[in-house]
């Protein structure tokens, strides 16, 4: 085996790319980066902590998505990783990535609308459906499979699908 | 009485439930934590009982979100008190008369219209309440406010508009709905009531004086009710007690369930 020696700056990266790598239980095309999850990845001392935040409070996938990556940091040789949750500054659409917007749109979830704010909460929501386009679309029901999505249907292609809510 | 060794064991195990010093800050997490806990609980009730698909996933949606305040409340409250308690203590390990939580939260599920009554008094505080709090002078609170007020105002405008479907809607479902905010109208006195352990976290900075709660909130309450053709009831006689531990019969059955797990078998983990 070959031990290579890397500065912080080098682990850091490789620790963040790795940490980068999980996915979003829930809904696997996403890694957490994608999401906005991952704050932030730091080295000392050799260890690796990792910064992630909740998506909504009570989110089940956070613990899943803990431990995936300390998993992951260890198969890739890091250890004594640690996970921390931070709540501030508050998760928002707006921390998913164009990358993530697109990804999610392909998987059939339709995107957020960007900046989110109480206006957009309550403004009028205008969402294009994700598989035909068409932004003749209808609510179905506000709460859906998680807490990040409501449930809407296409009236042109007659499509029921998910929403990622705006937040 | 011979007891086995097993029985001697898990006797010794089952710590009745734990202490805690409520200092200010400490009691003040808890009150909320358990506000959420509670209400939280009560949705989950409904889970696979709501009257369509849709409601079935509001309603543990929102139980969800609260149950997901509540840690987050918890956790700052044993970090406050730094004695060894963590939110699962703070959940399983206390008794009745330790609980916080307002009266009205913890008022059975009766049916939907009592449910969405509860709910929207409720939220329509929280909302209120989650908004100012995002300014408090204590870093933490501030950043669960801040997350708590996006998800309560999801929650507002849902039972917001059930409130009118009931109110404006059949005679029967108007007359529930009637009913359900004249019996729970007597637990709303308690949102805004604060003690002297409050007086000094609002002179702080670090609490929000409900109080100035009051006059957004009763315009908000009267103003949907008024579109759902509901009345409510003259400020009168407010019931009180919870925020001391002095609860209504109802707590202790939904804690019996609640902690049904860890009373039997102390100490169980995952």
């Amino acid at each position: 085996m070959v031990i290579t020696m890397f500065d912080d700056a080098e682990l850091r990266q490789r620790a963040w790319e790795v940490s980068a790598s999980v996915v979003d239980p829930e809904i696997p095309v996403l890694t957490i980066a994608d999401l906005g999850v991952l704050r932030e990845v730091a080295i000392s001392d050799g260890s690796v902590q990792v910064k992630i935040t909740p998506t909504y409070s009570g989110c089940p996938a956070m613990n899943m998505i803990t431990l995936e990556i300390e998993m992951a940091l260890e198969r890739e040789g890091f250890r004594n990783s640690s996970v921390q949750t931070v709540l501030s500054p508050a998760w928002t659409t707006d921390w998913m990535s164009e990358d993530g917007r697109r990804k999610l749109r392909e998987y059939g979830i339709a995107p957020p609308q960007a900046a989110s704010s109480r206006r957009a909460l309550f403004g009028v929501e205008q969402v294009a459906c994700p598989q035909c386009g068409s932004k003749d679309t209808e609510v179905l029901s506000e709460f859906g499979s998680t807490s990040c999505k409501a449930l809407w249907r296409c009236k042109a292609c007659r499509e029921p699908f998910d929403y990622f809510k705006c937040h | 009485m011979v007891r086995s060794e097993r029985t001697k064991r898990l006797i010794d195990l089952a710590v009745a439930s734990i202490s805690v010093s409520e200092t200010p800050l400490v009691l003040y997490a808890l009150r909320r934590a358990d506000d959420a806990l509670i209400l939280g609980h009560r949705l989950s009730e409904w889970c696979g009982h709501a009257p369509m698909l849709e409601e079935d996933m509001a309603l543990a949606n929102m139980g969800l979100d609260l149950l997901g305040q509540a840690r987050e409340l918890y956790d700052y409250a044993a970090k406050v008190e730094g004695k060894g308690n963590n939110e699962d203590k703070f959940a399983y390990l206390r008794d009745v008369r330790q609980y916080r939580n307002l009266l009205l939260l913890e008022q059975p599920n009766g049916d939907f219209a009592r449910t969405m009554v509860r709910q929207f008094f409720y939220a329509a505080f929280a909302d209120l309440y989650w908004r100012t709090m995002m300014k408090s002078g204590d870093a933490t609170l501030a950043a669960i406010a801040a997350k708590s007020e996006k998800e309560t105002a999801y929650h507002v405008r849902h039972c917001s508009e059930w409130i009118v479907r009931l109110g404006d809607g059949t005679a029967e479902s108007h007359a529930r709905a009637q009913t359900a905010i004249d019996d729970l109208w007597a637990f709303t006195g308690e949102l805004f009531e604060i003690d002297d352990s409050e007086r000094a976290l609002i002179d702080a900075g670090i609490a929000v004086d409900p109080a100035a709660l009051r006059p957004p909130w009763l315009k908000l309450v009267s103003d949907i009710a008024s579109e759902a053709t509901l009345v409510l009831p003259k400020s009168g006689w407010m019931q009180q007690g919870g925020r001391s531990g002095l609860h209504s019969e109802h707590l202790g059955h939904l804690l019996s369930e609640l902690q049904s797990m860890q009373r039997t078998f102390p100490g169980a983990t995952w």
